[in-house]
């Protein structure tokens, strides 16, 4: 099981990063999305797997550990949040340079080699 | 409240001064001159006391903390310095009324100087080396303010620029220097650092701490290597190379020296050092000032290598040459100071400085050129003068040297050389200047004599040279004894002030060098011509070169770094944490812990795989924007099952609503955006991409497989065990978010209400046209309210709204609470503005959000504090039972109010957000209207 969990996590965050690292603002906020799927069952998983083990007085044998749980509770909440600014961000970009580059201008062109020997030999 | 009073007083003249300077520049001369006298009055009473012995200390608290105090303390070697530092600032002050012409900023000069004068008395009369260390700087800062004062000339620019950063980065290694002795000795009062002398001496640290003290005195009194600033300094306005950079300034390293004497002087190591940069900048300033064809340029080397001389006599280490060391600070400040401003006349008078021009001015200013003559012959060391004195007691002290085998020789070599070059140099400008031919090609011809009272400060000057060269003991002998006693504490030798001690080895060398000096001049054709075979070099040029070099450096550096792309940036942060993180991991060497895996059952094997493979979708098809909106829908859900699976119910439940209000979020906003990314990165840079993604996501694999198999222990039996009888609630989770760890939640409902502010302002005044079709090409549907979703979403709201009443009040118990209640009414809101659009909605549900998130904090807030009006802590909670009519048994914690906060917060936030997005458009609330009507 913990493979498998392990496999998750490790898949949510090579999406995240993959799509954090591309140069428009839509797929950089889905990145970020998967990012924080990722991070907040790494954090909860802290708490180990258990099954059945809700942390509610009374209704299991053993608990399963609340702290991480209380972390990530808030955690997905604020997640949403930034999520949402970060939307909001990239929709203003959208409206003030009519482009939805993460750059916030036309498309940052990657300098040629030569143009790059050019900047240090200066 | 005397000495505090001497220090501020001239701040506050420089605030006052340039409120004369409409007056003319008498006016503000006499204005300038008032915190001086006041400063002598004030200081006259203590002169008994500091005779007897005593010292004056006034002390007030500032961060005691930081073991920093406003501490002034006034001993033989302050009151000497700071008789300087008033008497010769009054002198200048008169002269700079002369000096500087009617148009200039007399205002700003003034009110520097007295800035000036206060920063250096502070340095003088501080008792805390922190407080000292303030003033220190400050001087660094008003001398580079003075000494670029003709901010038109780029040289005066670029001297000040070389000084402050000279100076500045002296000050900081004198810094630290103060700061480890502060942590030796466990205190930066004065006292108490010169009685812990031996400690520190002791202590491991002294050499650094000692090394550091001593780079900030030597950059400050310009020792060799650090000597190159001081003549580049002479741009300066020449009362500010009289004042600043020849009598006080540049002595406030000596004073350093002086004054942490008894702390620090006394091993090996200060001799060496002390005594060797001394001496090196004695001789090589002696042998510069020799070739200088400017004026001031030959008093900057002259100077130099005075302070050479004096640092010399304190690196010796005995108590003689301390004294010989305080007595020639005096006579130098005396002669050199009078040297720089007949030099300002004559250039004042001529318009040059250049000696090669400059000739046989005996003819046009004789009363000038007597002055001058008597100040340069005391810089040669002449008798019946006060240089000859000092010099006398230096080259005593050089003898005295015990330094072994040949190096015995050494110091009075130099000090014979050193003597040599300057009476050549002093000959130089005697004869040279008054006498030599005529004047060639000057500026203002004929030259006369300058205002009487532009000579008056020389005058004195020179007056002092003659009584202290004549009459040592009756006028200056009091000052230095008791300067002396305090530098040495207490423990002052046997000396003599005589005019002559009899025949014998010193004077000797004083004849040695007085004819060889002249002989020297004699023959300086020679030397020049051997000079000029060096190529000498432009210490500014350099300077300039090593600072443009850096900033070059530092600028090519940010444009490789911060080039303006945020995907360079992520990339580069991406990096580093991979790389940050892989050292340890790889040296912890743990992947698979003890505990081993669990078993796998097959319905979470298979929605791991269906994650897995969305996830990865999500990334390969997120040019369909759309479509990787889904699959990411399809990502969250299943995760939301995760945490239902592995005995997370409300992290379940809060998922799941998050989930659907983040997906309707980015549904909205994919309407105003293209629907389809373009492909604008070359293969190299996806390939690079997805490398780095697969070691981020192998990363994350591994380190979560090497946790999840480590046995663990956690602090949560505390939650566990206290929650019901503690907190009043079973829901362990809700419990931790609502009363233990409730500060916590308080601060991230505020960051929540923060972002949607954030969202609400960002977009206030934004409109946006959203595209007129998808990106197929489809026109969107004419019907954008669809009957049957609008005839369901309406009795929804009240059902949602029930379910969420339900889920709020059983939260303390029960898997719930104010996040997932809060988050379930905003998704029935949020279907309603889907379902009828914002005009319809708002006008059946007239909520101001803002209020409603505001509420929510005053909520959580009240509840937090209601526990101060019963004697307890922020956030203290309390519950109790009552019993509803229904409902039966009923358990009601104070945390419920919170938790009601929470749950108003979260409304009002996502609600915000969302409405702010949906109001963009200026066209879907014309439509709505329409709709609606």
């Amino acid at each position: 099981m913990e493979l498998v969990f392990a496999l998750v996590i490790g898949a949510l965050t090579a999406s995240g990063v993959y799509l954090v690292l591309r140069a428009r603002t839509f797929p950089v906020v889905v990145g970020l999305t998967l990012l924080s799927y990722g991070v907040n069952l790494f954090l909860f998983s802290s708490g180990r797997l258990a099954t059945g083990q809700q942390p509610v007085i009374g209704t299991a044998a053993n608990y399963s550990d609340p702290l991480p749980q209380a972390l990530v509770l808030t955690a997905i909440v604020i997640g949403f949040a930034m999520t949402a600014f970060v939307v909001v961000l990239s929709l203003r970009n959208l409206a003030d340079n009519e482009d939805d580059h993460v750059d916030g201008q036309k498309p940052y062109k990657s300098p040629a080699p030569e143009e790059e020997e050019e900047v240090t030999g200066k | 409240m005397s000495l505090p009073l001497v220090v501020l007083l001239p701040f506050l003249g420089a605030l006052a001064a340039p409120l004369f300077a409409q007056g003319g520049r008498t006016a503000i001369a006499i204005a300038s001159s008032v915190p001086a006298l006041i400063a002598l009055a004030a200081l006259y009473p203590h002169w008994q006391t500091l005779a007897d012995g005593g010292v004056v200390l006034h002390s007030y608290e500032w961060l005691p903390a930081l073991g920093l105090s406003f501490s002034f303390r006034l001993d033989g070697l302050s009151l000497l310095f700071a008789l300087l530092i008033l008497i010769i600032g009054l002198l200048i002050i008169l002269y700079s009324r002369y000096y500087l012409k009617a148009h200039e900023n007399v205002g700003k000069f003034y009110a520097l100087l007295l800035c000036f004068k206060g920063s250096m008395l502070g340095i003088v009369l501080s008792s805390n080396l922190l407080l000292m260390m303030i003033f220190w700087e400050l001087t660094s800062l008003t001398s580079f303010l003075l000494i670029s004062f003709w901010t038109h000339k780029q040289d005066a620019r670029r001297g000040a620029r070389m000084a402050l950063a000279v100076t500045g980065g002296g000050g900081l290694a004198l810094l630290a220097g103060i700061l480890i002795i502060g942590n030796i000795v466990g205190s930066f009062e004065l006292d108490d650092v010169l009685a812990a002398g031996d400690q520190i001496k002791a202590h491991a640290l002294y050499p650094v701490a000692l090394t550091l003290v001593l780079l900030g005195a030597f950059t400050k009194s310009a020792q060799f290597p650090f000597h190159f600033w001081l003549p580049h300094a002479m741009q300066a306005p020449t009362p500010v190379s009289a004042y600043l950079h020849s009598a006080t300034m540049v002595k406030a390293g000596i004073f350093l020296m002086a004054r942490l004497y008894p702390a620090l002087a006394g091993t090996e190591q200060w001799f060496y050092m002390v005594s060797f940069t001394g001496m090196a900048t004695l001789l090589l300033g002696a042998y510069i000032a020799m070739f200088k064809h400017d004026l001031k340029g030959l008093l900057a080397y002259s100077t130099v290598s005075h302070l050479g001389l004096i640092t010399l006599l304190f690196g010796m280490g005995t108590e003689l040459a301390a004294v010989a060391a305080v007595f020639h600070v005096i006579n130098h400040a005396t002669f050199k100071a009078s040297l720089f401003m007949a030099a300002g006349i004559i250039d004042h008078e001529t318009g040059t400085r250049d000696m090669r021009r400059i000739n046989g001015l005996w003819r046009y200013m004789p009363h000038t050129a007597t002055l001058a003559m008597v100040a340069a012959s005391s810089m040669a060391g002449v008798p019946l003068l006060n240089g000859f004195l000092s010099k006398e007691m230096f080259f005593a002290e050089a003898l005295q040297l015990n330094l072994p085998g040949l190096w015995a020789w050494l110091p009075p070599i130099v000090a014979t050389l050193a003597g040599i070059f300057a009476v050549a140099y002093s000959a130089r400008f005697i004869h040279d200047v008054f006498f030599n031919g005529k004047p060639v090609d000057l500026p203002i011809y004929p030259p006369h004599e300058p205002p009487r009272y532009m000579k008056f400060p020389v005058e004195i000057l020179v007056f002092a040279c003659i009584m202290v060269g004549i009459f040592p003991a009756v006028s200056v002998g009091p000052l230095l004894y008791m300067a002396a006693s305090a530098t040495l504490g207490g423990n002052v030798p046997d000396y003599q002030l005589a005019i002559v001690h009899g025949f014998n080895l010193p004077l000797l060398m004083s004849f040695v060098a007085f004819f060889g000096g002249l002989l020297m001049y004699s023959q300086r054709q020679r030397f020049f011509n051997f000079h000029a075979r060096f190529r000498e070099i432009d210490e500014k040029a350099v300077f300039e070169a090593i600072i443009s070099r850096i900033v070059d450096l530092a600028n090519r550096f940010t444009a490789r770094v911060e080039n303006g792309s945020l995907q360079r940036y992520a990339m580069l942060l991406v990096v580093s944490v991979i790389a940050v993180a892989a050292l340890p991991l790889i040296n912890l060497g743990i992947f698979i812990g003890e505990s081993g895996f669990s078993p796998v059952d097959w319905p979470t094997a298979i929605l791991a795989g269906t994650l897995i493979l969305c996830a990865i979708a999500t990334a390969v098809m997120h040019r369909e924007r759309f479509y990787a909106l889904v699959l990411l829908s399809v990502v969250g859900l299943i995760v939301a099952l995760a945490f239902a699976r592995f005995s997370a119910p409300d992290l379940a439940m809060t998922q799941l609503s998050v989930e659907v209000v983040t997906i309707v979020l980015l549904m909205l906003a994919l309407y105003y955006m293209p629907s389809w990314t373009p492909v604008e990165t070359s293969n190299g840079r996806r390939f690079r991409d997805i490398v780095i993604a697969l070691a981020a996501g192998t990363g994350m694999t591994l380190v979560t497989l090497a946790m999840l198999t480590q046995p663990f222990t956690s602090i949560s039996d505390f939650f566990l065990e206290n929650s019901k009888p503690g907190g009043g609630g079973t829901n362990v989770v809700n419990v931790i978010l609502v009363d233990f760890r409730g500060f916590d939640t308080l601060g991230e409902i505020t960051v929540l209400a923060i972002a949607a502010l954030g969202i609400y302002a960002m977009l206030k005044h934004t409109a946006l046209t959203p595209p007129p079709g998808d990106g197929q090409g489809h026109p969107w549907t004419r019907d954008a309210y669809p009957l049957m979703l609008r005839q369901i979403a309406r009795p929804m709201l009240p059902l949602a709204l029930m379910v969420s009443a339900f889920i709020f009040l059983r939260g303390h118990n029960m898997p719930g609470g104010g996040f997932i209640a809060g988050l379930i009414t905003s998704v029935a809101l949020i279907l309603q503005y889907i379902a009828s659009g914002m005009i319809w909605t708002q006008d059946r549900i007239p909520l101001r959000y803002h209020n409603v998130i505001g509420l929510g904090l005053l909520f959580a807030t009240i509840a937090g504090a209601g526990s101060f009006a019963f004697g307890y802590p922020f956030l203290t909670s309390t519950f109790g039972y009552i019993t509803w009519p229904v409902v039966g048994k009923f358990e009601v914690a104070s945390a419920m109010v919170f938790d009601l906060g929470v749950y108003l917060t979260v409304i009002g936030a996502t609600l915000l957000a969302l409405v702010s997005i949906g109001r963009l458009s200026p066209h879907s609330a014309i439509k709505s209207k329409k709709e609606s009507a």
